[in-house]
């Protein structure tokens, strides 16, 4: 059955779309995990442990249990039963290990790690008396720096799904290294992200009087959440159902099922009644995070700018209890031609939460570091940075020796290049200014990978015409709602207020978590799948009816119209879904299709996403004062299917790469064990002023390999390469080579 | 003047009056109940998004007789006789835009100046001060002055484009569909 849910035009699939949720988020009715009422609500309140290691001794919480209005306080000393078996709490995402468990037991593995929960009628009670509950603890030497531990890093021996390892070594790096006549080595240093969404994890568990629990979860996969759930307390998967129908940012934060949930879930199964636990700001600090980062890369070239030797090492911080690993490394292999490559990436465990996969894990850090050692080679050179990354570009992937399925990014130099001016730049750095200001240029090549993965959608048409699709997905600000409903309008040719779209709930379609920049291709493919199949059962009910005009037409012959299917050169020669409907004595047409992978496909292609960052830096001289006033992205991502959110997708990824070059730093309190920055105003993201002109530019590029969409997800690309490209523009603007992110005024001065 | 009425074991409760969104509202508040909390667990009005509870991020952001301010860092009982208005009220200030909405709620959508939609509401009460106040008068100035609101998603130059195009134009433009 040929899809040809995108082929129709005029449509809305590849022109600029409001979001179709847009009402909804500019008149505050859309609703979070935390905004959903219930009769008898109470209100859960974390305790979150004052030390880094060790072990808790007692809780006491007398003087919180007087307080009126407390109902319960669980701790690990008190709480319901939870599967005992670590399987039962590995996630879809999970890495190998052993998953944290909320009150598993005294251990503290990390700062803040939650060691109880009041719950009390209020919020305000809650709260209240969480303040008075104190715990004695038996303190043991806490390890948070990642410099230190360096020396400790190990090779985890079990390999976390879906993240290849770095690729054996190719050919001769030392020999080459050694003999090569341009050369650089340099350390690369990462302070630890945190995703920070907007919104606070919250998780509102509304018990229905059957005893059945509606929870409304801040998550990026509500059948993630709901086997999990269903696994740690034991519940058959009938009697819990996950909606998160609208996500407040995520970034990869939400992948995992997260402590509110297991919290509010375990409160309103002990005391059965509905219960709401929210997470404060400072304990979302407590969550996964992007590792703290320790890089070298050495690369090597002949006068001619051609590479000859690739060395990259990184050791990533990880914690105590699981072996979290991102593709870091790899990407050295893959992005430059070169014989000579040695890459390597390895562990050391730290006295923190598992980190979690944020925005481009691995890529935003990895690719960082390439990068900026390119621009150093660059330099060493003598070559312009654009040049000498032209002079080495891939044919393909040097990990797998596999073609691209498609790869734009000569176009993404091209015209990023003319569309910024970067034949204005001159070569020397510190040669550019402008009254007191110190202007430089700087670029970097972005990449992650293009995926696609199995997801289930339906398709219903109702007798008005109405047409519902529907999977388990997640928009959380991703635009999904408002692709899923461009490609489904499409297909039948119906105005998009005709389409609903339903994702964000554990009873729809499979799908699996929203991440990696796969939902749109994925999600895609399976509605537009669903969408074609329901077509051809209402072409098949058409053909049957009495009289027929269409008893003889195939689905090439006929066009699906506002409501009606007709010949194509012919409109007035059809019938209406309503009349096809009548016909068959049904209230609604309904269709369910899966999107698969191909796999052999997948097995003689290697796929990615490309990008070309240039950005522009001006520096006080004096005051070395800092601002990014302009930036262009230049995106090869496929087809793209809405370019108004696509270009969103790519300034969010910017503004948070922004946000790493300049401002975004965990830091340790390292006697305490502690993060000292645990809140927004001392852990800096961008803001308003910070921002100034992004521009977005997708260049043409026609995938065919990843599904009939061509579409390769643009959620990550857009932030992979933007810190190095702000880096290298800074050494361009003032000579001076800062290696460790964010690049602050003390940096730039010291 | 506000009255004690109460003297519970759940505490001192406070009747306060106050008119969100133009209707008035009589209600009993213990002192410790910020404005923020009231409005969402207490009043149903969920619009109002808690982002910090600090005063750092601007999510919360409504106007208190027309002067944004962060709903985390009153308490209500403070807000006696005032009027409030949140996102759920802001297109009666001005419901000019197509579908009865604030011009700064279409041209929001217009401009695609927000993704996850969480920091929206305070955003747009906080562009709707930052009008009324009269100190922007340039995009950047827009900037400048909507940097009390974070966007984690990034749609910071959407956002500036939205608030100065309302600010020099009174309303959102036909950029797209």
């Amino acid at each position: 059955m040929p899809p040809t849910a995108i082929s129709q035009a005029p449509g809305f699939v590849g022109r600029p779309t409001r979001r179709v949720d847009g009402p909804l988020k500019v008149t505050g009715r859309a609703k979070y995990a935390a905004e959903y009422d219930a009769p008898g609500l109470a209100y859960g309140y974390i305790v979150s442990s004052a030390v880094a290691a060790g072990r808790v001794l007692a809780i006491e919480a007398d003087a919180a249990l007087q307080m009126p209005g407390v109902i319960r306080i669980f701790s690990h000393a008190d709480r319901p039963a939870t599967a005992t078996a670590d399987k039962a709490w590995q996630d879809e995402v999970a890495p190998p290990g052993h998953p944290f468990r909320p009150f598993g037991s005294d251990e503290i593995h990390f700062a803040l790690q939650p060691i109880a929960l009041v719950v009390a009628e209020t919020y305000e009670a809650a709260r209240d008396a969480a303040s008075l509950v104190t715990a004695r603890y038996e303190v043991t030497q806490h390890r948070v720096d990642l410099k230190r531990e360096r020396a400790t890093a190990y090779d985890p021996p079990e390999k976390r799904a879906g993240i290849p390892p770095p690729p054996a070594p190719r050919g001769d790096f030392a020999q080459a290294y050694a003999d090569a006549p341009v050369k650089i080595s340099a350390d690369y240093v990462l302070a630890p992200e945190y995703h920070n969404p907007m919104e606070m994890f919250g998780t509102t568990v509304v018990r229905n009087d059957d005893g059945k629990l509606l929870v409304f979860d801040k998550t990026q996969g509500s059948q993630n959440v709901k086997a999990y759930l269903a696994g740690v307390f034991g519940l058959p998967e009938g009697d819990i159902r996950v909606v998160n129908a609208y996500v407040g940012g995520a970034f990869g934060t939400a992948l995992r099922p997260n402590m509110s949930a297991v919290l509010a879930v375990m409160a309103s199964l002990a005391l059965e009644r509905s219960v709401r636990v929210t997470l404060t700001r400072e304990q979302m600090f407590a969550l996964g995070y992007r590792p703290h980062m320790e890089q070298t890369v050495s690369l090597a070239c002949g006068r001619d700018g051609k590479l000859l030797a690739v060395h990259h090492d990184a050791v990533s911080g990880t914690s105590p209890f699981e072996d979290y690993q991102e593709a870091v490394v790899n990407w050295s292999g893959m992005l430059y031609a070169c014989a000579n490559t040695k890459l390597s990436y390895a562990l050391a465990k730290l006295n923190t939460n598992t980190p979690c996969d944020m925005r481009a894990p691995g890529a935003t850090s990895g690719v960082y570091a390439l990068e900026a050692a390119m621009d150093e080679l660059a330099h060493a050179a003598g070559i312009d940075p654009l040049e000498l990354r032209i002079r080495n570009f891939s044919e393909r992937d040097g990990n797998t020796d596999k073609p691209y399925s498609s790869k734009a990014l000569m176009l993404c130099y091209r015209e990023g290049a003319a569309r910024f001016g970067w034949s204005r730049r001159q070569l020397a750095p510190r040669s550019m200014r402008e009254g007191n200001e110190l202007v430089g240029f700087g670029m970097a090549t972005g990449v992650w990978e293009a995926m696609v993965v199995p997801v289930t959608a339906k398709a219903i048409l109702s007798a008005d015409g109405a047409l519902e699709v529907s999977t388990a997905s997640s928009d959380i600000g991703t635009g999904t709602y408002t692709i899923l409903a461009q490609i489904a309008a499409d297909a039948f040719g119906l105005p998009l207020e005709r389409v609903t779209v339903r994702i964000g709930d554990s009873a729809l379609s499979a799908h699996p978590v929203e991440g990696g920049s796969w939902t749109a291709a994925s999600a895609g493919a399976s509605v537009s799948l669903a969408c074609a199949k329901l077509k051809e059962q209402a072409l098949a009910r058409a053909r049957r009816m009495t009289n027929s005009p269409l008893a003889q037409a195939a689905m090439e012959e006929v066009a699906f119209t506002d409501g009606r299917i007709a010949l194509a050169g012919d409109a007035g020669r059809g019938v209406s879904l309503a009349d096809v409907l009548r016909a068959s004595d049904l209230g609604h047409l309904e269709e369910e299709a899966s999107f698969t992978p191909d796999e052999k496909l997948a097995g003689r292609y290697a796929s990615y996403s490309h990008a070309a960052v240039f950005a522009e830096v001006r520096v006080d001289e004096e005051l070395g004062v800092l601002r990014v006033p302009r930036l262009v992205s230049a995106v090869a991502g496929g087809k793209i299917l809405n370019p108004k959110t696509a270009r969103s997708q790519i300034l969010g990824g910017v503004v948070m790469g922004l946000g790493m070059a300049l401002h975004e730093e965990g830091l340790f309190d390292h006697d305490l064990g502690r993060l000292m920055n645990h809140n927004y105003a001392e852990y800096h993201v961008p803001v308003n002023a910070d921002i100034g002109d992004i521009d977005v530019l997708f260049v043409d590029e026609h995938e065919d390999k990843l599904g009939h969409l061509g579409v390769k997800g643009l959620g990550e690309i857009g932030i992979v390469g933007t810190a190095a490209a702000v880096a290298n523009a800074i050494f361009h603007a003032t000579g001076k080579r800062v290696r460790d992110l964010p690049i602050t005024l003390d940096k730039l001065l010291g | 003047m506000l009255q004690r009425t109460d003297a519970s074991q759940r505490g001192e409760l406070y009747r306060v009056k106050l008119a969100i969104n133009g209707a008035p509202h009589d209600v009993e508040v213990a002192p410790w109940v910020t404005l923020l909390d009231l409005l969402r667990e207490g009043l149903g009005l969920t619009g109002t998004k808690k982002g910090c509870d600090h005063g750092q991020c601007g999510a919360c952001t409504v106007l208190l007789d027309g002067m944004r301010v962060n709903a985390c860092l009153l308490l209500a009982v403070t807000c006696d006789d005032r009027a409030i208005t949140t996102i759920e009220g802001v297109a009666s200030l001005e419901p000019t835009a197509g579908g009865g909405l604030h011009p700064l709620q279409d041209a929001f959508m217009d401009h695609d100046a927000f993704q996850c939609g969480y920091c929206t509401p305070g955003q747009i009460c906080s562009a709707v001060g930052l009008i009324a106040e009269g100190h922007a008068h340039s995009r950047d100035e827009v900037r400048e002055l909507m940097s009390g609101n974070l966007c984690r998603c990034g749609a910071y130059s959407n956002i500036a484009d939205a608030v100065w195009q309302v600010l020099r134009d009174g309303t959102a433009g036909e950029g797209g569909r």
